[in-house]
C-alpha cells in the first residue's frame, strides 16, 4: 500500500487514514486500543486507588495516634487494614506498574503497539471493574474485613457470615484475570515485536523486568485463583476445603495463598528495579554496569521466588525440616538482589551523577530497599521470625520494600517518563522538594515501626492500652504518616501543574539512551514513523556519541569509551530541537499516513461489563434466575454472562484488518 | 509440518502493522506466531491451575475415609467405564490431528469431517462425565457430603469445563469452515485450537491416573473412629463459639 512519506513532504491532511487521525472525547477513550492511552488510563486509575488506599492508611494511623483511641470501631478498623492492603497491592502498585509497561515498553522495543491491542483494553477494563467491585462493598457497609491474606477459617461462613468476603473473592478473581491476560500480552509483545536488530540481550532492562515479571504473573496467579475458587465453593456451596470438621485443612489456604503471595512481592518490586536500571545509567552518564548480570539476577530472583513461600508460615508448625529448607532458599535470594544493588552502585561509581528528581527517587529506592531487604533476611532466620511474626516489625519490613522499594521506584519512573508522556517538564525544584518530603515522611512513618515491633506491638490490633510503652512512637509514626500524605499530594500537584505550565520538551530531554526517547514527546499514535533499526544496547547514545561497538548477544561488558564522555548540560541542554512541538507533530502525522493501525473496538468493554455484572451480580443481587446445582444464579449475573458471551463472540468475529 | 513452519514464518514476528523494512533486517521475533505463543503461555499458566487443583485433590485423598463420612471413592469409582470415556477423549486428539493435516493439504471437506468428529467425541466425553456425575450423585456423593466429593467434583468438573470450552471452540471453527473461512492459509486458527485440545487430553491422562487408577485404601474401623472423634471435636469447637 502507501509507502511512508518522506519527512518534509507536506502531504495534505486528507491523505491521513482515519485510523491515524487524532480523536478525543469519551467514546474514543472507551474504545481505544492504543497502548499509550490504555497506559494513561491505567496510570490515572491506579493513582486514584493509591489515594483511596492512602486515605485508609491515614485513618488507621489516626486511630492509633494515642492509646485507647475510639475514633474507629474494631469492625471498621478490620475493614480499613484489609482494604488498605488489597487496594495498594492489586489496585495501586500493580496497575501503576502495568501503566508504565503499557506506555513505555512498546516504545522501548520499537513496536507500534502490543501484540493484542484489544486484549490490552480488555485487561484495563477488568482491572477498573475489579476496583469498583472491591470498593463498592463500602456502600453496603460490608467491606472485606479478613486481612488481604484472607486466612482460613476466618473467611468461612461460620466466622464471616456477611458478604464482606464475597466482595473480596469476586473482586480478586476479576483482578487476577486482568493481570494474567495482560501478562500474556506483554510476553508475546516482547518476544515477537522487537524492532530489527534488537536481540534479547540488547533489550532495555525495564523491558527485561517486564518480561520476567509477566512470566511470574502467569505462573503465580493460578495458585491464588484456585484458592479463591475453593473458598468460594466453601462459602457458596457448602464444601469443606478449609473446614477442619469436614476433613479440610485451613493451612492449605496459606500454602495456596503464599505460593502466589511471595512471587507477588517480586511482581511488585522487579518492575521498580527495571525503572532504576533505566534512570540510574541515564543520570550517571554511563551505560549500566553489568547488564547481563542484571538480566540473570532478575531471572534468578524470579525463579527462587517460587521456592520460598513457606517463610511466611514459619510459625504454623511445618516442622524443622521444612523451616530450614525455606530459610535457606530465602537467604539465597539475597544474593541476586545484592548483585543488583552493587550493579547500580557500580553504575554510579565514576559516573557524572546528576541528582535530578527521578535520580533522587531512584537512589532513595536503592537505600530504602536495602533496609527492607536486610530486615527481610532477618525474617528468614526462623527463631528471629518467631519473635517478629505478626508484629509491627513485619509492617516496617514490607513497607520498606513495597513503599520504599516498589512505589519510590515507580514514582521515579513517573517523573522520568513524565516529559515523554506529556511533552512537558514538571517543576524540577518542586520535584526535589517532593522527594525530600516523601523521604522524610516515609522514614518517620516506618522506621519507628521496627522499634514498636521489637517491643511487641502486634499488627492488626485496633487499639492499645496506656502504659504499653508504645504511645510515643505511635504518635510519632502518625505524625510521619501525615507528612507522607502531604508529600503524595505534592507529587500530584507537581504532575498536575506540569500539564498546564510545564516547559515544552523535545524528544529526549534527559539525553537518555533507549528507544522510547527517539520518538516525539508525546509519541504519535503509531509511535515511530519508521521502525528504527537497533545496532546497540544504548542505541541513542551509540548514535549520538558515535559508539560503533556492537553489543550483541555476547556477554562482553559495555563500552567504557562512553563513560568519560563530556555530555554537556543535562537539564534541557539537549533540547536542541527549538521547533515548536505542534508543527513537528503535525508533520509526523503526515509521515504516518501509510501506517495501518487496528481499529478501535468496544467489544472488550462489552465483555468486561459482562464479567463485571456476572461477578458483582452473584454477590449483591438477591433475585433468583435459576439454580445451577446448589448455587443460586441471580438474574443480573445471568445477564452478565450473556453479555460476556456477546462481547467475546463480537470480538472474535470483528473484522479488525490488521490485528488477529 | 513444512507447511506449518512456513505459515509461522510468514505471519509471525512483526506482522501486526504495515511495516516496511529495507536492507534485509529481520525482526528478531520468536518465530512463533503471536496467537500460538499466547496459547503456549496460557497452557503454561493452565498447568499451574491444574497443578493446584490436583495438589488439593492429592492432599485430601483419603481424608474422607479418616473422617469416616461416606460415600468413599472405592465404592463409586468405575474404572472400566471411565477407561472408555478416556479412550474417547484420546481418540478425539487423533481426529484433531487428522483435521489439521487435511486442512494443511487444502482438503477442506476432510478437515470439516474430522473437526466435526472431534467435537462429537468431545461431546461424548462430556456425556460420559454427566452420566458418571449423576451416578455418583444418586449414590449419595455431593460436593458437600465429604471432602472426597468436594475435591473430586472440583477437579474433574474443572477439567470438564475445559472440554466444554474446547467443544464450543471447535464448533465455532466448524461454523467458520462451513462459511468458507477456514483454509490452509489460516490453518493456524485450527492448529491453536488443536494445541488446547491436546493439552486438555493430556491433563485427563494425569487425572485419570491419580483419581481413578491408583487404588484407594479401604476404610479401617480404627481410622474411622479416630477421625470421627476429630470431626466431633471440630463440631463442638464451632458450637461453643456461638
Amino acid at each position: 500500500m502507501a509507502s511512508i512519506a518522506q519527512p518534509g513532504t507536506a502531504a495534505p491532511q486528507a491523505v491521513v487514514l482515519p485510523q491515524a487521525k487524532k480523536r478525543s472525547g469519551v467514546w474514543d477513550w472507551l474504545t481505544t486500543i492504543d497502548h499509550k492511552k490504555i497506559g494513561i488510563m491505567y496510570g490515572v486509575a491506579s493513582i486514584f486507588f493509591l489515594i483511596v488506599g492512602g486515605l485508609e492508611a491515614l485513618l488507621i494511623r489516626t486511630q492509633l495516634v494515642h492509646a485507647n483511641n475510639d475514633l474507629i470501631s474494631e469492625k471498621t478498623y478490620n475493614e480499613l487494614f484489609t482494604m488498605h492492603g488489597t487496594t495498594m497491592i492489586f489496585l495501586g502498585v500493580m496497575p501503576l506498574t502495568v501503566a508504565l509497561w503499557n506506555y513505555i515498553m512498546p516504545l522501548q522495543i520499537g513496536a507500534r503497539d502490543v501484540a493484542f491491542p484489544r486484549l490490552n483494553a480488555f485487561s484495563f477494563w477488568l482491572f477498573l471493574f475489579a476496583g469498583i467491585i472491591l470498593n463498592v462493598s463500602w456502600f453496603f457497609n460490608e467491606a472485606p474485613n479478613q486481612g488481604w491474606y484472607a486466612y482460613a477459617p476466618l473467611t468461612e461462613n461460620a466466622w464471616n457470615p456477611t458478604r464482606a468476603v464475597d466482595f473480596w473473592i469476586v473482586g480478586l478473581t476479576v483482578a487476577g484475570i486482568s493481570s494474567m491476560l495482560g501478562a500474556f500480552n506483554f510476553i508475546v509483545t516482547i518476544l515477537n515485536l522487537r524492532a530489527p536488530g534488537m536481540s534479547l540481550m540488547r533489550m532495555p532492562i525495564f523491558t527485561w523486568t517486564t518480561l520476567i515479571t509477566a512470566i511470574l504473573l502467569i505462573m503465580a496467579f493460578p495458585a491464588i485463583t484456585v484458592g479463591i475458587l475453593l473458598l468460594m465453593f466453601d462459602r457458596w456451596i457448602g464444601t469443606g476445603f478449609f473446614v477442619t470438621a469436614a476433613g479440610g485443612d485451613p493451612l492449605l489456604w496459606q500454602h495456596l495463598f503464599w505460593i502466589f503471595g511471595h512471587p507477588e512481592v517480586y511482581i511488585m518490586i522487579l518492575p521498580a528495579f527495571g525503572v532504576l536500571s533505566e534512570v540510574i545509567p541515564t543520570f550517571s552518564r554511563k551505560p549500566l554496569f553489568g547488564y547481563s548480570i542484571m538480566v540473570y539476577a532478575t531471572a534468578a530472583i524470579a525463579f527462587l521466588g517460587f521456592g520460598v513461600w513457606a517463610h511466611h508460615m514459619f510459625t504454623t508448625g511445618l516442622g524443622p525440616t521444612a523451616n530450614s529448607i525455606f530459610a535457606a532458599t530465602t537467604m539465597t535470594i539475597a544474593i541476586p538482589t545484592g548483585v543488583k544493588i552493587f550493579n547500580w552502585l557500580g553504575t554510579m561509581t565514576f559516573g557524572q551523577v546528576k541528582f535530578t528528581t527521578p535520580m533522587l527517587f531512584a537512589v532513595g529506592t536503592v537505600a530504602m530497599f536495602t533496609i527492607g531487604g536486610l530486615s527481610g533476611v532477618m525474617h528468614s532466620i526462623v527463631p528471629l521470625d518467631t519473635h517478629q511474626n505478626d508484629s509491627y516489625f513485619i509492617i516496617a519490613h514490607f513497607h520498606y520494600v513495597l513503599f520504599g522499594g516498589s512505589l519510590f521506584g515507580l514514582i521515579s519512573g513517573i517523573y522520568y517518563w513524565y516529559p515523554k508522556i506529556t511533552g512537558r517538564m514538571f517543576n524540577e525544584r518542586m520535584g526535589r522538594a517532593n522527594f525530600w518530603l516523601m523521604f522524610i515522611g516515609f522514614n518517620f512513618t516506618f522506621f519507628p515501626m521496627h522499634f514498636l515491633g521489637l517491643e511487641g506491638m502486634p499488627r492488626r490490633y485496633f487499639s492499645y492500652g496506656e502504659g504499653s510503652g508504645w504511645e510515643f512512637w505511635n504518635t510519632f509514626v502518625t505524625f510521619g504518616s501525615y507528612v507522607l500524605g502531604a508529600a503524595f499530594m505534592m507529587l500530584l500537584f507537581n504532575l498536575g501543574m506540569g500539564l498546564r505550565n510545564g516547559r515544552r520538551v523535545g524528544s529526549n530531554p534527559w539525553d537518555a539512551p533507549t528507544l522510547e526517547w527517539a520518538t516525539t514527546s508525546p509519541p504519535a499514535v503509531y509511535n515511530f514513523a519508521e521502525i528504527p533499526v537497533v545496532g546497540h544496547r544504548d542505541p541513542l547514545w551509540a548514535e549520538k556519541y558515535g559508539v560503533s561497538g556492537d553489543h550483541g548477544d555476547d556477554t562482553a561488558d559495555v563500552d567504557v569509551t562512553i563513560a568519560g564522555m563530556k555530555v554537556g548540560e543535562l537539564e534541557g541542554g539537549d533540547d536542541t530541537d527549538k521547533e515548536p512541538q505542534r508543527i513537528e507533530h503535525k508533520r509526523a502525522e503526515d509521515e504516518g499516513a501509510g501506517i495501518q493501525l487496528p481499529n478501535p473496538s468496544f467489544w472488550p468493554l462489552v465483555a468486561a461489563i459482562g464479567i463485571f455484572m456476572l461477578n458483582l451480580g452473584m454477590v449483591i443481587d438477591p433475585t433468583e434466575a435459576f439454580y445451577l446445582g446448589p448455587v443460586q444464579i441471580t438474574i443480573s449475573a445471568f445477564a452478565g454472562f450473556i453479555i460476556m458471551l456477546i462481547g467475546i463472540f463480537g470480538w472474535a468475529y470483528e473484522p479488525s484488518g490488521v490485528d488477529h | 509440518m513444512a507447511q506449518a513452519a512456513e505459515i509461522t514464518q510468514a505471519s509471525g514476528g512483526s506482522g501486526h502493522v504495515g511495516e516496511h523494512h529495507e536492507g534485509g533486517h529481520h525482526a528478531p521475533g520468536s518465530g512463533i506466531e503471536n496467537r500460538k505463543l499466547a496459547l503456549w503461555l496460557f497452557l503454561a499458566s493452565d498447568v499451574m491451575f491444574f497443578g493446584s487443583f490436583i495438589a488439593v485433590y492429592m492432599i485430601y485423598r483419603g481424608r474422607a475415609e479418616e473422617v469416616g463420612v461416606g460415600p468413599f471413592p472405592y465404592e463409586l469409582i468405575d474404572i472400566p467405564f471411565t477407561s472408555v470415556s478416556a479412550f474417547i477423549l484420546l481418540m478425539s486428539s487423533m481426529t484433531m490431528v487428522l483435521s489439521l493435516g487435511a486442512l494443511q493439504k487444502d482438503d477442506i471437506r476432510g478437515s470439516r469431517i474430522w473437526l466435526a468428529a472431534t467435537a462429537v467425541l468431545g461431546l461424548s466425553f462430556l456425556g460420559c462425565q454427566y452420566f458418571e456425575f449423576t451416578e455418583f450423585y444418586h449414590a449419595g456423593l455431593t460436593m458437600q457430603v465429604n471432602i472426597f466429593g468436594s475435591s473430586f467434583f472440583t477437579l474433574t468438573g474443572f477439567h470438564g469445563v475445559h472440554v466444554a470450552i474446547g467443544v464450543l471452540w471447535l464448533l465455532s471453527l466448524l461454523y467458520t469452515s462451513l462459511r468458507g473461512g477456514l483454509t490452509s492459509k489460516n490453518a493456524m486458527s485450527l492448529e491453536i485450537a488443536g494445541l488446547y485440545w491436546h493439552f486438555v487430553d493430556i491433563v485427563w491422562i494425569v487425572i485419570f491416573t491419580l483419581v481413578y487408577l491408583i487404588p484407594y485404601d479401604e476404610v479401617t474401623s480404627g481410622a474411622g473412629e479416630h477421625a470421627s472423634r476429630l470431626a466431633e471435636f471440630g463440631q463442638t469447637a464451632i458450637q461453643s463459639l456461638f
